[in-house]
């Protein structure tokens, strides 16, 4: 290769290579504020922010979802199989809100541990399957492990 | 060895690329076309409904293949800046200007379908998780080459700006691409992976790869349309451009 164009290759390399450094460094930095929300494990630790907006998600637990009588008061528990988490919220879910499925909830921590949403997002897993062999797996295994994935709630 | 070097070396003639790339069109737009229509029937009329989000899945034939096609064709854009960095050859400062269009046509393609799917899953249109917002910056991204590309007078000091910008812009794809894994995100992780088969049943599945390589197919045929436009404005003065307005037709190059 002609030298001024290996040159211009090195420049080439130091350029990407450069800036892949400076990224890196960046999200090491940044590492824990790039979370879209924090998992009931670390509000129980103490890392979450009290009286301020934050998200938590995790896992609806199955069983805890409580609907006031009247009204759309409504009352569930979040878990990362680490710790729970109590969510008040008044308002409608979205359709795919499900226990024992993914959930994002907007909203401030209050000084008794409970967290008062403001909104909740259903978060929704990777695997898509048509209803019929979802039925199939549900009376045999977890459709989430049978499809290989999982609702990720390990992290 | 030789072939591939005369193939490159013939490539960055603007002439032989026009009259090559002629020939393909066609062909391309064709499989484009017919892989598209191919694969929406059948992801939109006769895949079966997802169990969870019934029909809204559906939006995937579009969403998927167009994050692909905005992704890869960010990696070709910086390609051909690598090339025109280095080899200064006129046909890759065309590509990667005319990369950066159809990219960001992609990248925004997706951001909407994402936005319009986002709003009966999650229940938002919109929330600034580390996928989505690293999505926004690549269209910034293409948006900022495309810019930077008009900013200039010489068109050379133009394609050396661009090529170094869309080089220091690739450090986001992995990023976009890993977002999913490294942070806590509200977008679900990737239904198909390098490693492992797709956690999405087959008859779901066989559809989506139709419309990702229809995409691709689509993408390659937008490049080559821009491109030749472009090269037809570029060489407007030179006697091959002229035969071809005046309706002459296109002979084959002297000795090429």
């Amino acid at each position: 290769m002609h030298p001024v164009r290996r040159q211009r290759l090195m420049i080439v390399a130091f350029i990407v290579v450069g800036a892949s450094a400076a990224a890196a460094l960046i999200f090491r930095a940044l590492s824990e504020n790039m979370n879209f929300f924090y998992p009931p494990a670390q509000i129980a630790a103490g890392e979450a922010p009290e009286g301020r907006t934050i998200r938590i998600g995790g896992l609806v637990v199955p069983g805890s979802l409580k609907r006031a009588e009247s009204g759309l008061d409504l009352e569930f528990r979040v878990t990362d199989n680490k710790a729970d988490l109590q969510v008040d919220f008044r308002g409608i879910l979205p359709d795919l809100f499900a226990e024992g499925k993914g959930v994002v909830a907007v909203g401030e921590l209050l000084p008794n541990g409970r967290f008062k949403a403001d909104q909740v997002l259903a978060k929704h897993d990777e695997n898509y399957m048509p209803p019929e062999v979802h039925e199939a797996l549900k009376k045999g295994a977890d459709p989430g492990v049978a499809l290989g994935g999982g609702a990720r709630n390990d992290r | 060895m030789t072939v591939v070097w005369s193939f490159l070396h013939k490539l960055g003639s603007p002439r032989w690329f026009y009259r090559i790339s002629s020939q393909w069109l066609p062909w391309l737009s064709f499989l484009a076309v017919g892989l598209l229509a191919w694969g929406c029937t059948w992801g939109l009329a006769y895949a079966p409904p997802d169990a969870v989000q019934g029909n809204s899945f559906r939006i995937i034939y579009i969403h998927v293949p167009a994050a692909f096609v905005s992704l890869a064709g960010y990696y070709a854009m910086a390609g051909a800046g690598v090339v025109s960095l280095v080899w200064r050859i006129k046909l890759a400062d065309v590509a990667l200007r005319a990369g950066a269009g159809v990219g960001a046509a992609m990248t925004f393609c997706a951001l909407v379908t994402g936005s319009i799917w986002g709003k009966p899953t999650w229940g938002t249109w919109w929330v600034w998780d580390a996928r989505i917002t690293s999505m926004l910056v690549l269209l910034f991204l293409y948006l900022g080459v495309m810019a930077l590309y008009e900013a200039f007078e010489s068109r050379e000091t133009a394609a050396r700006a661009c090529a170094v910008l869309s080089l220091v812009g690739t450090v986001n794809i992995p990023i976009i691409y890993k977002s999913v894994d490294w942070w806590y995100s509200l977008h679900q992780p990737a239904t198909i992976r390098l490693t492992g088969a797709p956690t999405m049943h087959p008859d779901m599945f066989h559809p989506l790869v139709v419309t990702i390589l229809g995409f691709y197919l689509l993408y390659l045929v937008l490049l080559l349309l821009r491109m030749r436009a472009e090269v037809l404005e570029r060489e407007q003065k030179s006697r091959w451009v002229e035969d071809l307005a005046l309706g002459r037709g296109l002979a084959a190059e002297p000795g090429g």
